[in-house]
């Protein structure tokens, strides 16, 4: 059932201009981003030669793109998520999920899964560019692994916290905005970096950015991967509860 | 024919202080179609919809097909097909995207649920359109398109929240129609404030006011009732009043001005030759005889002012 329910989810994104816009708009961004690291790199590359333990192409052009496609899959994370519940609300369209025999979890997780298909395809498709390098040079394939897991969990956390906010209004810019500024705020939290102590540790933990680094570094530390599931989990059980309780409500 | 598909007993949903429905109880049985009347904000929508399992009930208990929809909603609702009075179609997705994803929801296998499709379509005149948008269509369409998705996974009870509401009179008469095939072999609840179409389509009739059921009964024991106890009479020379109230079986008398007058007798009694012979006897010029039947929309603002009278 939760198929059924991410499978329309799926094809319905595909089928209104919005996803491919956003797609569209994705790729000529970082293929622009990709183009000046690469342009950056061949520049260095004289450089580099004569360094012990030089940094490599992975380190060079595809972390750093990593880091700026972390900025735009924040913005367009909200533009996705957002009218997954807003709009069936709106449009009264969320009576046939709610008179059809299937649970608020499936209902839940086969809209989240429809949103994180259509992102794990967007991640896969900026892979695509330094993948591209690897015709030429050497590739770093666990650094750019971890960097691909690193994106992936942040924009499925992201997109859990997107259908959270989407199930508490109508109207799906609300959701939007609300959206990325939560996202936002929670990216550059640690960013306060002259608190001191516990806060420091706090803001640090609950920081999406401190999590997503260690990805980059080709790290991959349980405790990372750990948070990004639970701040999905966390957030897609407030959507379920949520919408448990509008049948109470209204 | 006497399966109990869908039992409500003591329903109670409140909006902050107001009792929207107030302990609504009543039975479906196979082949019932059962029309809830009432004006609007009487609280039929919130009854459909809290049988549909859109909306959790404050008070009471909804069996449907045998299942308590409060305790296993997934398997009650299985067998419950639900048009909300706005229908939920998808406007991006084409008729036939609707309906297959519709039939998937309620469990149905891709292959059965293709077979359903294919005879739903059918069944309600929307094959020429399966491959257009939803979007794209007239209201009539989308609302067979809506009624066509209530009803492909063959439940046992399905909801019809105005099923005809801003349709033309034609597509109306198209609709009722589908119902009325419909209600042969499952139970049909539906609600509506136009009282001819309850009259057209439903063998039940209950009428409902500020959240609660005043009147229930079979449209046939309303017709039964209904057998011209009234009459209505036109004479060109009228006798005083109290002649006509001692004609035989007369039990009551009211003049509507114009040399009209409206008699009221027992239902037994059969006035009317008496009442010929006697004008022709007395020569009072009778030029109309008119059994005048208590039609549902009587009923139902009698009931109504009653209700407000009570206040």
């Amino acid at each position: 059932m939760i198929i059924v329910i991410a499978a329309r989810e799926l094809r319905s994104l595909f089928l209104s201009p919005l996803a491919w816009t956003l797609l569209a708009m994705v790729q000529g961004l970082l293929a622009w981003i990709f183009l000046l690291l690469v342009d950056d790199y061949w520049q260095l590359q004289g450089r580099l030669v004569s360094l012990d333990n030089a940094p490599g192409v992975t380190d060079l052009v595809a972390a750093p793109l990593f880091q700026v496609a972390v900025w735009v899959l924040l913005l367009l994370v909200p533009l996705l998520t957002m009218r997954l519940f807003s709009e069936e609300r709106r449009t009264r369209t969320l009576d046939l999920l709610l008179s059809a025999p299937v649970t608020m979890v499936e209902i839940v997780l086969g809209k989240y899964l429809g949103i994180l298909v259509f992102l794990l395809i967007t991640v896969a498709l900026i892979a695509l560019m330094p993948l591209s390098l690897a015709l030429g040079a050497t590739l770093d394939i666990g650094k750019l692994l971890t960097g691909m897991l690193g994106l992936s969990l942040l924009t499925a956390a992201a997109s859990a916290a997107g259908v959270y906010l989407s199930t508490l209004t109508t109207q799906p810019a609300v959701a939007a905005i609300a959206t990325m500024g939560f996202l936002l705020a929670l990216w550059m939290i640690d960013a306060a970096s002259t608190a001191q102590g516990t806060a420091d540790d706090l803001f640090g933990y609950v920081s999406l950015r401190r999590h997503y680094n260690a990805f980059l570094l080709g790290l991959f530390d349980s405790t990372d991967f750990v948070y990004y599931l639970l701040f999905s989990a966390v957030f897609l059980g407030l959507a379920i509860r949520r919408l448990d309780d509008l049948r109470l409500r209204d | 024919m006497d399966e109990i598909l869908a039992q409500v007993e003591r329903l109670t949903r409140r909006y902050g202080e107001i009792r929207a429905v107030d302990e609504v109880s009543f039975t479906l049985l196979r082949g019932q179609v059962l029309g809830f009347l009432g004006p609007n904000g009487a609280g039929k929508s919130t009854t459909l919809r809290m049988l549909a399992g859109v909306l959790a009930p404050d008070a009471g208990r909804i069996i449907i097909n045998g299942v308590d929809l409060l305790d296993q909603p997934a398997q009650a609702k299985r067998t419950l097909g639900y048009l909300p009075e706005q229908p939920p179609l998808y406007r991006e997705m084409t008729v036939d995207e609707q309906l297959h994803y519709s039939a998937r929801l309620h469990g149905l296998s891709r292959t059965a649920s293709h077979q359903a499709v294919v005879g739903i379509k059918e069944r309600c005149g929307l094959t020429d359109v399966s491959r257009r948008l939803i979007g794209h269509l007239s209201k009539g369409y989308q609302q067979r398109v809506g009624i066509a998705q209530a009803v492909l996974h063959d439940p046992a009870v399905v909801i019809l929240d105005e099923p005809t509401v801003g349709l033309d009179l034609l597509q109306s008469r198209e609709i009722r129609g589908l119902i009325r095939e419909l209600g042969q072999n499952c139970g049909i609840i539906l609600s509506s404030h136009r009282l001819s179409e309850i009259q057209a389509i439903c063998t039940h009739v209950q009428i409902m006011r500020a959240g609660r059921l005043v009147y229930a009964s079979p449209l046939a024991d309303l017709q039964q009732q209904q057998q011209s106890i009234r009459l209505r009479v036109g004479l060109k020379m009228p006798p005083p009043l109290a002649r006509l109230t001692q004609l035989p079986g007369i039990e009551g008398v009211e003049e509507l001005g114009q040399g009209r007058f409206r008699l009221q007798h027992a239902a037994a009694a059969a006035p009317h030759q008496a009442l010929v012979e006697q004008a022709s006897a007395e020569n009072w010029g009778l030029w109309e005889l008119t059994p005048e039947q208590v039609s549902l929309e009587q009923i139902f603002v009698e009931l109504i002012l009653e209700a407000e009278t009570d206040e």
